[in-house]
């Protein structure tokens, strides 16, 4: 169960090798290792500073690495060129933390944006798509002639989870998709990232401080700490770990009171 | 069965099968698309039609709609086109996209004659509201600097002096080069006019009075708008958009008072400076081309120039200089405020102010110059 050197995964759609990610003279991330399996939501937690969104924006090739691999649908990031590249970025779907959505587009623009720009497509199809997606991710249509400024934290969430599908991915990279909802709206969040988990047959890499989504949403949990993966492995695991951050973690009073 | 997506046309009896196969995903949308128009068509000319998704390899949210928008499409008279052969890692997702109703249509304003007329409008009206704009903000940093001199305690010393440097100290290289530039410019070209009649010599009085009335502080005055008004804008409009104005408001503190007075104070402390210093690296780049190119020497150069120019000329030049400054600096807080939340009116008010300061600053020059003529210097 301790992940120190994860047990080589054959269908990997992601496979992290010795990472090490430095700015400056602080070294954030040190020799990390992690698979994520195909089909799987993988739940990634750590404390706050210790690198999530670092790993992410490593994985996705935003923060530039001082040493190891990175592998994403079998392609090695570093030595792809730049049409692989593509190809595989086509084949991913990235929300960030703050949604990132294009301020001066509309909804319905943002949606389309990426499809509109991949996919030789009448604007029917693109309008249908558009709607499909909304609908997708909870969202009533009227919504697609606003702009981002005129939406609600939770619909700006939703939005950019539209436009990280709009491809249809199939890999989806969630950060802290469910910070800043209620805890209705985070609820219906996990369960959507189920249904289209299900429905998409997508991969998912969630970054997450939300115990109920790890609870109900994920399918296996790894743990950041140190700039390693401290641990990896379902709830069950976590709970019965001695490590003392998952024992504070899975163990205090808050997640007592989501397991009850 | 990995090609490209098929739709192929099988009769049975009197009814029709569509048997779809291959990948239904979005890298082939543009084929599906007229795969399944081309069998929209088929509406209506059978009895029964039913759709069979068997053979599919792969389904994404775009080929589950253009199943479903295909099977709309068949459905006539009550009498619903069925989807045959649905497996259940897919039943799902059609199940999806049949919540979908039909899209909104693009709700752009259709561009006409009164649109046009009505844009006219809209601009001639806010040219009046820009007016009102700048005014108000002089009366809310008169307020605010008012009521900074009954406390001044609460002013922002640091602040000021950091935007001194960014605005004054680190715009001196710049200011320095380019009004250098002009002055050896304008050097040269009056010497190569004036020598056609040998009057080479004048060319120290058309430099001093140019650069010290006018075009020293002109000049800086512009770059300034260029260089410091747009970074306060672009600075207080992003602030705005990521409410930290709103923030400020909230604990009790006057954004006028803390990010604005400061600015301004800073631009109008190092206005008069860069100016000056600007009025001098263009008297002495044309001084250098005088010599080197017109064969003026220094000694004549300066004997000539204490002749030709007075303190006043001097005077009428750098009092202008916090005037504009007080100007470009306001323009630019109002615009900073009025940013909205995209990138787009960020870069649009971003240029309202540069455009607008430097617009401003001529015509408080012309209005000087008319003042000044009146009262006889």
């Amino acid at each position: 169960m301790m992940a120190e050197t994860p047990q080589p995964i054959s269908d990997a759609i992601i496979r992290v090798r010795d990472i090490t990610v430095e700015f400056g003279t602080t070294r954030v991330l040190d020799g990390l290792n992690l698979d994520v399996k195909r089909g799987e939501i993988l739940g990634f937690v750590g404390p706050s500073g210790a690198g999530k969104s670092v790993l992410t924006r490593t994985i996705i090739g935003l923060v530039p690495k001082v040493a190891g691999r990175i592998e994403v649908f079998g392609v090695d990031l570093d030595n792809a060129d730049s049409r692989q590249r593509r190809a595989v970025e086509r084949r991913w779907g990235i929300l960030f933390q703050q949604g990132a959505l294009f301020s001066s587009l509309t909804v319905r623009q943002n949606i389309q944006f990426p499809v509109r720009e991949y996919l030789n497509v009448s604007q029917k199809l693109l309008d249908e798509i558009m709607v499909a997606k909304l609908v997708m991710v909870g969202l009533k249509p009227e919504v697609a002639d606003r702009f981002p400024s005129e939406l609600s934290g939770g619909m700006i969430k939703r939005v950019a989870l539209a436009r990280a599908l709009a491809l249809d991915p199939e890999l989806v990279f969630l950060d802290e998709p469910t910070s800043g909802l209620d805890p209705i709206g985070a609820g219906d969040f996990d369960e959507l990232v189920r249904t289209l988990q299900r429905t998409l047959g997508l991969t998912v890499f969630m970054v997450t401080h939300d115990l109920d989504s790890l609870y109900t949403a994920c399918d296996r949990i790894a743990v950041l700490g140190n700039g390693k993966i401290i641990a990896a492995g379902s709830i069950a695991d976590m709970k019965a770990s001695q490590h003392p951050w998952l024992r504070q973690y899975f163990n205090g009073k808050r997640a007592r009171a989501v397991v009850s | 069965m990995n090609g490209d997506p098929t739709l192929e046309r099988i009769a049975q009896g009197n009814g029709l099968a569509l048997c779809a196969a291959g990948p239904w995903t979005a890298p082939f949308a543009p084929l599906l698309e007229a795969i399944v128009s081309d069998a929209e068509k088929l509406a209506g000319s059978r009895p029964n039609i039913f759709i069979d998704v068997s053979q599919i390899s792969r389904l994404d949210t775009f080929g589950a709609w253009l199943i479903e928008r295909l099977r709309r499409s068949l459905t006539r008279d009550n009498v619903e086109a069925k989807i045959a052969g649905l497996s259940a890692n897919y039943a799902t997702l059609v199940d999806e996209v049949r919540r979908v109703s039909a899209a909104p249509p693009d709700e752009r304003p259709p561009v006409t004659i009164t649109g046009m007329l009505a844009q006219v409008g809209r601009s001639v009206v806010s040219v009046g509201e820009t007016f009102i704009g700048l005014i108000d903000m002089l009366g809310a940093v008169l307020v605010a600097a008012g009521r900074v001199l009954r406390r001044p305690r609460d002013f922002r010393l640091t602040s000021t002096v950091h935007h001194l440097e960014q605005v004054c100290w680190r715009a001196v290289p710049i200011i320095v080069l380019i009004t250098f530039l002009i002055g050896c410019i304008i050097s040269q070209q009056g010497i190569f006019h004036f020598r056609r009649f040998g009057a080479d010599i004048f060319v120290v009085d058309m430099l001093g009075v140019l650069v010290l009335r006018e075009i020293g502080v002109l000049l800086v005055a512009i770059m300034v708008a260029g260089r410091s008004g747009s970074a306060y804008t672009a600075e207080l409009g992003s602030m705005k958009m990521r409410e930290e104005i709103d923030a400020l408001r909230t604990m009790g503190f006057d954004p006028i008072e803390v990010l604005i007075l400061p600015r301004l104070l800073a631009l109008i402390i190092a206005m008069p400076i860069l100016a000056f210093l600007g009025a001098m690296a263009a008297l002495y780049g044309g001084g250098l081309v005088a010599w080197l190119y017109g064969g003026v020497d220094p000694e004549a150069f300066l004997l000539r120039l204490r002749d030709a120019i007075s303190i006043d000329h001097f005077i009428v030049g750098i009092i202008k200089a916090p005037v504009m400054a007080a100007v470009i600096g306001i323009v630019a807080c109002v615009e900073g405020l009025a940013v909205q939340g995209s990138a787009e009116s960020l870069g649009q008010h971003t240029t309202a102010s540069v455009v607008k300061g430097i617009f401003f600053v001529i015509v408080m020059d012309g209005v000087f110059a008319i003042f000044f003529a009146s009262i006889g210097i």
